[in-house]
């Protein structure tokens, strides 16, 4: 027997550890059962994403052992639900590119000279009023916005351009523009507010305007939080659906004319969901395979975002 | 500097002003029609739906005939799937929350779930509803009810709630912490005790900002299948003969707001168009309360928060 | 007693670059700076110590207008910028101008997320220069004014970030000289840099007074001692003595100095 164990011996003859003291094992056992739950909860984030990706490759690979992709990639008509059916999804893309492009030409201008003009020029009191209101903008439902589209914007296009037809992309794209512009404003707006006070006087110290400012210093700093913004913009764009559902038309069209009507790969999916499709039906596991085209684009969107996240890394 | 220096000086400088005058300008103007449309899409609403709005209105089931129509089943609908979509969404978006803040490792199963967090803040909402068409009714054959309505909506919203979560602890200072674990407290007791209150009113926040988005959502809901056509009710618990069980109304078929209004949108005939204003006035009345809430909520903590 | 005619006496050489008159300023209600009087002399550095919340750097920030920046910040009095006595602080005298004519090096070195050879050239493009041969060769003399040519003439392309604390701060002086301003001022340049730094943009002060005005707080009473001409004591937003350095340091007139310099402070 050694010193140490005689020790230990002796103390635990003389004065036995209070039971306040002891090591809980029962609270040791409790503790590890909340953390593990805490973590399923967690985990659900992980559970959602494979569930995705498992549903729309499960279902998409019924679809492709009765179209075969090359026909899927490069034919020019969608007509799934027709007695002589094509699966050519260069249609539904034509129709979200195009009221995606319409969106982006009005939400990148405007969000970009409004986040500038709240971080750089506005008094405090005008940011404090515009950013809550943003944010509400932000917050209405889509299928407003589709009504607006179809219902007012439609009608006051068609004063302006006679030839219009009810239902166009490009009613449907500016009012989805519309609709991003708080997301791209208010990120933005965030990333130039980023840019540290003692850059902008490092600039105004040499006698720059706002604009030159703004122009050459806190929008080249706040580049990269900028162009995900943008990206986000663009990626809202690609998967809104109910006012493209409400305002541009659900016909398949190959066409890259704002003016015209067209279905989008959202807008299919609304239009298929609608009608009473069987389980397993050709026609439903279409839609599965729009909904993976779809996330695929996002996911390049968001590769994109997280390239030029890292290309553009804050120098500051 | 000489006077003709100093005069090329400032006629230089006029200049670059002119132009941040006029960005000046230019930055009003894009406001200015943010809130245009903002006025514009309020308005036009207004005027064609007020005068649909009455208590008939409310207490109607939609009907062949626009002015007998009304939207019961819908908010009704849209009130029993949010109250499945906060029962699932807010226990486990803080738990979520609470976790990946105070108890997750540096590892990369947490980077993993922080990936993934992020990444499904930004799939699109009409993805999530093939997701639960999929999932949900068929594979777990829930069917297309509001049970499933509700949990497709609480997975689109659960990002939020944890971001909300997480940046609300984040602003607990961590000498909060050490004096709840310098007293002898648990992991658990620090967070139950401390945490979670300190930060509810920002969880509060992201929760309300979370279900107004929900409650606006469409493309999932028509994805799952929901009936634009509704004209019945739920069955209460425990009414009906033979009487339901607590729990029947979870499995109803249902239409929600943003679905009639859809409904009312597609009809061609003016009358119908009246009762979609309507309804999307209401609907529209909905979020801006809940989102202005989430917003004089945040700007209350942001002014009284003292640590 | 005026210490202007004073000092004109003893420093008959030297005209005056600029003048404080009776400036009082003010962030909102609280008042950070009580009717400063101070003669800048042309050429010399002039150097302002105190402790710190004294409004040294509030002094000097008055002199670009910076405090125009944010909403509350008022003047009253005047700083008359020679030789044509513009007021600094005249509303009608615009900030921008008075910066371009005025350069400022910050506490901490804040370079542009820019190439060093951008960062040197930004004062230029500000003032819409855009001719190739002119900024070439005026980035290459500012940053052979500020002792950095050597060190980056084969890097000019790369970040200015990339360079070390000195060599930054370095390049913010290259910065405020580029456009050939009257007077630079410094707010505790070194103050968040290594001693052999610290002496490099010493030695670099001392060889610029040559061609420039230069007004610099410091947190360090030896700084003031091995650099300026002329040094300023100040104690919560007043003047409490302004004279030559030496006189200053060696026999202060007044108590409240001498308890500063000799550590007695506080």
């Amino acid at each position: 027997m050694n010193s140490y164990e005689a020790t230990a011996g002796r103390l635990d003859v003389m004065s036995p550890p209070s039971d306040r003291l002891k090591i809980d094992h029962t609270r040791h056992i409790k503790e590890r059962l909340i953390e593990a739950i805490l973590f399923l909860a967690a985990f659900v984030s992980v559970f959602t994403t494979t569930a995705i990706v498992y549903i729309l490759i499960r279902e998409s690979w019924v679809f492709f052992q009765h179209v075969p992709l090359v026909d899927f990639l490069f034919d020019t008509q969608w007509t799934p639900l027709f007695e002589d059916a094509h699966y050519g999804i260069m249609v539904l893309l034509s129709g979200t590119i195009t009221s995606s492009m319409v969106a982006v030409l009005v939400a990148i201008p405007l969000g970009t000279v409004i986040a500038v003009y709240l971080s750089e020029f506005a008094p405090f009191s005008v940011r404090e009023i515009a950013k809550p209101f943003l944010e509400l903008l932000g917050g209405i439902p889509t299928i407003i916005y589709g009504y607006f589209a179809l219902l007012f914007l439609t009608p006051l296009l068609q004063n302006v351009f006679p030839g219009l037809p009810g239902f166009n992309l490009l009613s449907a794209g500016i009012v989805m523009g519309i609709m991003i512009i708080p997301y791209v404003a208010s990120l933005s707006e965030d990333a130039m507010r980023a840019v540290p006070m003692a850059l902008r006087e490092g600039s105004y110290a040499t006698g720059a305007t706002r604009l030159q400012t703004a122009l050459r210093v806190v929008i080249p700093s706040a580049i990269s939080g900028i162009a995900s913004a943008y990206i986000l913009g663009i990626s809202r764009a690609v998967g809104e659906t109910m006012i493209l559902a409400v305002a541009g038309g659900m016909q398949p069209n190959l066409t890259f004319n704002p003016a015209e009507p067209g279905a989008t790969i959202t807008s299919f999916i609304v239009q298929v969901a609608l009608g009473d499709l069987p389980h397993g039906s050709i026609g439903y596991q279409t839609i599965f395979a729009a909904g993976l085209t779809l996330m695929l684009l996002t996911l390049v969107f968001n590769l994109i975002g997280f390239y030029m996240r890292k290309k553009y890394r804050e120098v500051y | 500097m000489n006077q003709q220096e100093l005069q090329a000086l400032r006629a230089m400088i006029a200049t670059h002003k002119r132009w941040d005058y006029m960005f000046g300008v230019l930055g009003i103007l894009a406001l200015m029609l943010a809130l245009m449309t903002f006025v514009a899409l309020f308005a036009d609403m207004a005027v064609n739906g007020l005068g649909r709005i009455n208590v008939d209105f409310l207490t109607s089931f939609p009907s062949r005939r626009a002015a007998n129509a009304g939207i019961l089943s819908a908010w009704v609908g849209s009130v029993l799937v949010m109250l499945v979509t906060a029962c699932a969404a807010v226990p486990l978006g803080v738990a979520a929350g609470v976790y990946l803040e105070e108890y997750a490792p540096k590892n990369w199963v947490t980077d993993i779930i922080e990936i993934n967090v992020t990444n499904l803040a930004g799939v699109p909402s009409i993805i999530y509803g093939l997701l639960a068409l999929g999932l949900f009714v068929y594979t777990f054959g829930l069917g297309q009810s509001i049970l499933t309505a509700g949990l497709t909506l609480a997975l689109l919203i659960l990002p939020i709630v944890i971001v909300a979560t997480r940046e609300a602890i984040r602003a607990i200072p961590q000498i909060i912490r050490e004096g709840a674990y310098a007293c002898g407290a648990t992991t658990w007791q620090v967070v139950s005790d401390h945490i979670v209150p300190y930060s509810s009113a920002g969880i509060l926040t992201g929760v309300i900002i979370g279900m107004a988005r929900a409650i606006g959502e469409t493309a999932p809901i028509i994805t799952v299948g929901a009936l634009t056509f509704i004209a019945f009710l739920p069955t209460a618990p425990f009414a009906g003969d033979p009487p339901a069980g607590l729990f029947d109304w979870l499995f109803a078929p249902f239409t929600v707001m943003p679905i009639q209004m859809f409904n009312w949108t597609s009809r061609p005939e003016a009358a119908f168009l009246n009762n979609a204003a309507a309804a999307g006035l209401i609907l529209v009345l909905m979020t801006l309360t809940m989102n202005g809430l989430a917003i004089w909520l945040r700007y209350r903590l942001r002014k009284n928060i003292k640590w | 007693m005026n210490p202007i005619t004073e000092h004109n006496s003893r420093e008959t050489l030297s005209p005056l670059k600029a003048e404080a008159k009776k400036l009082n300023f003010y962030y909102g209600n609280f008042q950070a700076l009580k009717n400063i009087n101070m003669p800048i002399y042309e050429k010399k550095v002039t150097s302002l110590i105190g402790p710190s919340g004294c409004g040294k750097s509030t002094y000097l920030r008055c002199f670009n207008r910076m405090h125009d920046l944010y909403p509350g910040n008022r003047y009253e009095g005047a700083i008359e910028f020679h030789p044509d006595r513009t007021d600094l602080l005249s509303k009608k005298v615009d900030p921008i101008e008075v910066r371009m004519r005025i350069s400022m090096v910050f506490q901490k070195p804040n370079p542009f997320p820019k190439s060093i050879y951008e960062n040197v050239a930004y004062g230029l493009r500000v003032r819409g220069e855009s001719a190739r041969s002119v900024i070439d060769d005026k980035v290459e003399a500012a940053l052979r004014s500020a002792a950095l040519w050597g060190e980056v003439k084969d890097r000019l392309k790369e970040l200015g970030a990339n360079l070390s604390g000195g060599q930054q701060q370095r390049l913010c002086i290259a910065r405020a000289l580029a456009t050939d301003p009257e007077l630079l001022l410094f707010d505790e340049p070194t103050s968040a840099l290594d001693p052999i730094a610290t002496a490099s943009i010493e030695e670099l002060i001392t060889e610029l007074k040559e061609r420039v005005t230069i007004l610099i707080v410091t947190h360090n009473m030896q700084q003031a001692a091995r650099i300026s001409d002329f040094t300023a004591y100040m104690y919560i937003g007043e003047m409490v003595e302004f004279g030559v350095t030496d006189q200053i340091f060696i026999k202060p007139k007044r108590k409240e100095t001498e308890d500063y310099i000799t550590g007695r402070f506080g």
